[in-house]
């Protein structure tokens, strides 16, 4: 590798430093101007003419989390060896950018499963130019406009996010459910004064024993199952990831997946990197085949995991358009027995929100008498309006 | 300052018994020296907290170990007042205000213990993802400028700064207030060297062989796709497990090595993904 051979206005150190940190926010990670001090501090705990000792020390200072672990090595290359593997860093800044316009002629991008680190384009350089985005304010004017398509013309990286925010709101308004009341409790914020004094009697008058009493959390846990069938496929995405914002939101939520068969897919969820479990789980659900038999699905749930995930403090949510290839009354059975397990159940159908849907479709009748709400969910806005629909609940 | 610091570092964590890799000791090396905290990340079970227990013995100082957990509130982490002993007071010698709430009347919590010390020690916050976002809000003012405010009695500034080592294995996302203040290493499963010289140096005395088998095999396993890889801990106790049972070859008594693997796998959905077929197999390409 040959070093990096800088202009000759680039003099001395604290220079190159600041063109380094440069590149490295330019490539998605936030740094301020503190951190180009630090890290010529670090430099100077270190010996900073090694090379290797150098690369690890700013590493340990500079990387804020696992994600930024893995490509700081490149990022360290492309700048100080002038190495060739440039475009994985530039790639990452160009698909931020572009990630933000609407991505109707950009259908190469939205390969399924397509992680977007280091396959992307191999654009060499710095990659300044195409950053500074030249329609950068046009972007603004759009996203408002994003917000309110069907969900089936998005799928780039911002809905994405959009729809995590979305669901990490929902569960926060479902999970913070507070008493009124306050119980005696162990350790609380308050002092229980009525008790402290009756157990006082028997100390002469001493309040020696102190009670303390605090409002009980009554969280609510969400339990997620998102069709991904053929019909929904190109829901799927959005879904996913609203359900990925519920799971994240919450350690205790659940998630599974069903289209003729139900997995449980938590685990997968968890997955810190967005894009990369979208993948794996894309994967996952395309293995099946395009038919749906929710109430299959549902009965095997009753079955096998309601008993693990479902109390009377635990909402369902479903996320489905009710197109079933099973029997209806199927479908009907398997809710109404998860329906005496579980607190309530939200049905979510991104067909309820087109102008002439009517919910007539045989499944969707006969689920309809045991749910709580049908609500639409086609736009991220409907995602986002739940909130109220759910503190209510 | 000389070459190799975070070297001679490393060398000294080993002799304790703590294998690290370069990075690791660097990380240690630029916390000593800078004197910021450092946010160990990785999956369970790779020796987070014993970075922090080797790093301890090494000083010669004292750990103060903070277990998060949800509902964490600073009465738990930073102080309490001793009502009982104030009410006493009040009613015992009639005592002032200002002697209520002084130094007696304290309960030190591990924060607060942590900044009061003479020596400076090791302050380890495991788990810091389990605790919630308030508390993480908390820690910021301490982890910045070591000092803590008690509304009572003032800021007390910090007597000795301590080494703070934080820890997270990803329950929940930290924020980037807390992560801009940390130094950051992530800890990964070990390599097949670092994880054969740990189990010489932490594990029972071995074949050569035998180990090469076990350490084949955990890192099979941990390409599987299973709920719960295992982890080095794991590892450790199936080999004490393996070699309590006499064992000397994996290939010669499957029996007893499938039953052994309750030390390694623990889920039940982790027992069924790694039935005999495929310890078989994975068995005998380490084998």
């Amino acid at each position: 590798m040959g070093v990096t051979r800088f202009p000759a206005r680039a003099e001395g150190l604290a220079d190159r430093m600041t063109g380094f940190i440069a590149h490295l926010r330019l490539n998605g990670m936030k740094l301020g101007p503190g951190e180009t001090a630090d890290a010529l501090v670090v430099l100077g705990a270190v010996n900073a003419t090694d090379p290797a000792e150098a690369r690890l020390a700013l590493k340990s200072l500079i990387v804020p989390d696992a994600e930024g672990w893995r490509h700081f090595d490149e990022l360290f290359d492309a700048y100080w060896y002038n190495g060739g593997k440039t475009r994985t860093g530039t790639a990452n800044a160009h698909v931020r950018v572009q990630s933000a316009r609407p991505r109707l002629w950009q259908g190469h991008l939205d390969a399924p499963g397509g992680g977007g680190d280091g396959d992307g384009e191999s654009t060499p350089g710095q990659g300044e130019g195409e950053a500074e985005g030249i329609d950068g304010r046009l972007i603004a004017t759009r996203t408002d406009n994003l917000h309110k398509r069907d969900l089936r013309e998005l799928m780039d990286e911002d809905s994405r996010h959009a729809a995590e925010r979305a669901a990490l709101d929902l569960a926060r308004a479902i999970r913070d459910r507070r008493s009124r009341r306050r119980r005696q409790a162990r350790r609380g914020a308050a002092l229980d004064l009525r008790r402290t004094l009756r157990a006082s009697l028997a100390r002469g008058g001493e309040p020696i024993d102190l009670f303390r009493k605090q409002r009980p959390d009554r969280p609510m846990r969400i339990v997620a199952l998102c069709d991904v069938s053929g019909s929904m496929q190109p829901y799927a995405r959005v879904f996913l990831a609203f359900v990925k914002g519920l799971i994240d939101a919450d350690t205790t939520a659940d998630a599974y997946l069903f289209h003729t068969r139900l997995m449980r897919v938590t685990g997968a969820l968890r997955d810190h990197d967005t894009l990369r479990a979208a993948g794996r789980l894309s994967l996952m659900a395309e293995g099946f085949g395009g038919g749906t038999d929710i109430g299959a699905s549902l009965t095997a749930f009753a079955d096998t995991c309601a008993s693990r995930a479902l109390t009377r403090r635990t909402v369902v949510l479903i996320l489905s358009d009710g197109y079933c290839t099973g029997a209806p009354d199927n479908l009907a059975r398997a809710l109404s027995r998860i329906r005496r397990k579980a607190g309530r159940i939200v049905w979510l159908n991104p067909l309820l929100g087109w102008q002439d849907y009517a919910p007539i479709a045989a499944a969707m009748a006969a689920a309809l008498p045991h749910l709580d709400a049908h609500l639409p969910a086609n736009t991220i806005d409907a995602l986002a309006a739940l909130e109220p629909e759910f503190a209510r609940l | 300052m000389t070459a190799g610091t975070h070297i001679a570092l490393k060398e000294a964590l080993g002799r304790i018994g703590y294998v690290a890799d370069d990075s690791l000791a660097m990380a240690l090396h630029l916390a000593l020296s800078l004197g910021r905290p450092l946010l160990l990340e990785g999956p369970a079970g790779v020796g987070k907290t014993e970075v922090a227990k080797a790093l301890t013995e090494h000083l010669g100082a004292r750990l103060i170990r903070l277990q998060c957990y949800e509902g964490l509130d600073a009465s738990h982490a930073i102080y309490e007042w001793n009502y009982q002993r104030q009410l006493l007071a009040i009613r015992a010698d009639h005592a002032s205000e200002e002697a209520l709430f002084s130094d007696r009347f304290l309960l030190k919590r591990p924060l607060l213990e942590a900044i009061t010390q003479h020596d400076p020690p090791v302050l380890l916050i495991d788990e810091i993802d389990r605790a919630d976002e308030e508390f993480e809000a908390y820690l910021l003012e301490i982890l910045s400028d070591f000092q803590i405010t008690i509304p009572e009695i003032g800021t007390i500034a910090a007597s000795a700064r301590p080494v703070v080592i934080l820890t997270a294995n990803g329950t929940r996302d930290l924020s980037d207030a807390l992560r801009r203040r940390c130094l950051y290493s992530y800890i990964d499963y070990p390599t097949r060297e670092t994880e054969l010289a740990i189990l010489a140096r932490r594990g029972p005395k071995l074949e050569a062989r035998l180990a090469r088998q076990i350490v084949g095999v955990v890192q099979a396993l941990r390409r599987e796709d299973l709920e719960k890889k295992p982890g080095i801990a794991e590892m450790l106790d199936w080999s004490a497990a393996l070699a309590g049972l006499g064992i000397n070859d994996l290939a010669e008594d499957r029996a007893a090595v499938q039953a052994t693997l309750v030390c390694l796998l623990k889920t039940a959905a982790d027992r069924d993904a790694a039935p005999a077929e495929v310890m078989d197999r994975i068995i005998g390409k380490v084998a």
